[in-house]
């Protein structure tokens, strides 16, 4: 290597090689090593994808989930920031709902599918309810956080120049809480694909989870991993939608990362 | 001489928490002329920036009575503005719009808003800086947007707590200058506290020496230093030496025990 790359190519060349690497040793020991049955290999993965999205199958179910999580993550988002800030905002509140708070967010929100079955049935409401309700505990916490974590300070402050409830409320508190929102609803893009698809797999005929448990019924390993990548290549879309809501409300962060990385 | 801005009368502060009684305060009397820059120095947790919580009316006395322009205080006080050791600006609006908060919330038009956030730009030099957002700024930039904000509503008073505590020494030096040269231009009363006793000394018309807990008001001190001091060149200066020399004593005197 007599011309020097740039780091980030060089980041890039390591990873596309590593994950290469990966893929051949997976081929080449699959059938050798480990039976084919349980790890199947990636070409059959690939041909799987290649068919199940050709014959409309992949694109259908994962349309379905995407749906079902979007429309959790928005409902559970949205009540999660009102009553992040409800909270927040007010001491006695956030005492008197102390206790209820504590037992939801020591319950594996999954655990809920069997009630909301029952509730919602094993239609899309189930999915998007589990998904909604996973989402809303992480969007609550977070924006709690931020909505107390605003510097007593500040307020005083702002207070001295003759601020009252409101102009506190939405020159501050909702600004500086949005940094937390984003992340609760960062990290809870996955957990909103958790509920969509534990959903599925407990009852569904449709969406990605039972695309993952028919193929699973007939022993189509390649099958399972299709699904799996497809439902992987969903959250990292979520999370490319979410992180570009990011930039577009909060460009000041764009600011700071360019000056960090200087 | 005109009556005294802010009076303080045998004022005693003390918290209670679930677990103990803190006495923050105890006995403090000292009165504050219109204009004067009054310096309150003293080690860290000797309840001065009660003091300034209690001018503010932040906080009400436990016992005594504090009075501004003749009035006893018993909600907050807006003609004070505070500014911290951390500057408090929003990381979401730009300088401009950090400036732009208490015109906002005053109601001011929005074509006059411009022209005064451009005088306060000037005023604390930082033209060309106006769009860019707190994180991009120097320590002494931010201090300097801190200010105009501060400015921008024209508080007659200005609470002052250890805002330069953070920079670096000549950094200080020079914000110090700039802030004494506003404030007698602007006519400020001031109240600044620090635990540095030469910054105490330098910016000062008077000094308040601070001690022990609960804090009481040690010494009182006139600055021997001219109005128009030059504070680049207060090292030499034997009225500066000898001042800071003298309280150094004294803190060392009623700290000997507490060490």
């Amino acid at each position: 290597m007599s011309i020097p790359l740039p780091a980030f190519a060089r980041r890039w060349g390591a990873q596309v090689l590593l994950i290469g690497g990966l893929l051949v040793l997976w081929q080449i020991l699959s059938g050798w090593a480990i039976s084919d049955f349980f790890v199947s290999r990636p070409t059959d993965i690939f041909a799987s994808i290649v068919t199940s999205t050709l014959d409309g199958s992949l694109p259908f179910n994962a349309a379905i989930t995407a749906f079902e999580a979007l429309l959790g993550f928005a409902i559970g988002g949205l009540v999660g920031i009102v009553l992040g800030v409800a909270l927040g905002r007010s001491r006695a509140l956030s005492d008197l709902l102390n206790p209820l708070v504590l037992c939801f967010n020591s319950l594996p929100k999954v655990a809920l599918a069997p009630l909301f079955i029952l509730w919602f049935g094993i239609g899309l409401n189930m999915k998007v309810a589990l998904s909604a309700a996973t989402v809303f505990f992480l969007v609550f916490l977070n924006t709690y956080t931020g909505v107390r974590s605003v510097s007593s300070e500040l307020i005083a402050i702002l207070r001295l120049m003759g601020a009252n409830q409101r102009h506190v409320l939405t020159k501050v508190v909702l600004p500086s809480a949005l940094t937390w929102v984003f992340t609760g609803l960062r990290v809870s893009v996955p957990y909103a694909l958790i509920g969509a698809v534990v959903g599925e797999l407990f009852a569904s005929n449709r969406g990605l989870g039972a695309m993952l448990a028919q193929a699973q019924g007939q022993f189509d390993t390649a099958g399972v991993f299709a699904a799996l990548f497809a439902i992987t290549m969903l959250s990292l879309l979520l999370n490319a939608v979410v992180k570009i809501a990011e930039t577009r409300m909060m460009p000041w962060q764009k600011q700071a990362d360019e000056q960090a990385t200087i | 001489m005109t009556a005294p801005l802010i009076v303080f009368t045998g004022v005693s502060k003390t918290f209670e928490t679930a677990r103990r009684t803190v006495e923050a305060v105890r006995d403090v009397s000292f009165t504050a002329s219109r204009s004067e820059f009054i310096t309150v120095v003293g080690p860290s947790g000797c309840g001065k920036s009660t003091l300034l919580n209690m001018t503010a009316g932040l906080f009400h006395p436990t016992k005594g009575l504090v009075q501004y322009d003749g009035m006893t205080l018993t909600d907050l006080n807006p003609r004070t503005g505070y500014m911290t050791q951390n500057d408090h600006l929003l990381p979401w609006r730009d300088v401009a719009g950090n400036i732009r908060v208490p015109l906002e919330i005053a109601g001011m038009a929005k074509r006059e808003m411009a022209d005064r956030v451009a005088v306060l730009i000037e005023m604390v030099g930082l033209t060309g800086f106006e769009r860019v957002y707190p994180s991009q700024l120097s320590g002494g930039m931010k201090k300097r947007a801190a200010l105009a904000r501060l400015l921008a509503y024209d508080p007659e008073t200005l609470l002052m707590d250890e805002p330069f505590a953070a920079l670096d020494a000549q950094l200080r030096l020079k914000m110090q200058t700039e802030l004494r040269q506003l404030c007698r231009r602007l006519h400020k009363t001031v109240l600044f506290v620090t635990h540095d006793l030469d910054e105490a000394v330098a910016l000062g018309d008077r000094i308040l020496l601070f001690s022990g807990r609960p804090g009481t008001i040690y010494q009182s001190i006139v600055s021997p230093l001219p109005p128009d001091r030059d504070l680049y060149h207060l090292r030499r200066d034997p009225d500066f030496v000898r001042v800071t020399g003298d309280l150094w004593d004294t803190l060392a005197s009623t700290s000997t025990v507490e060490a």
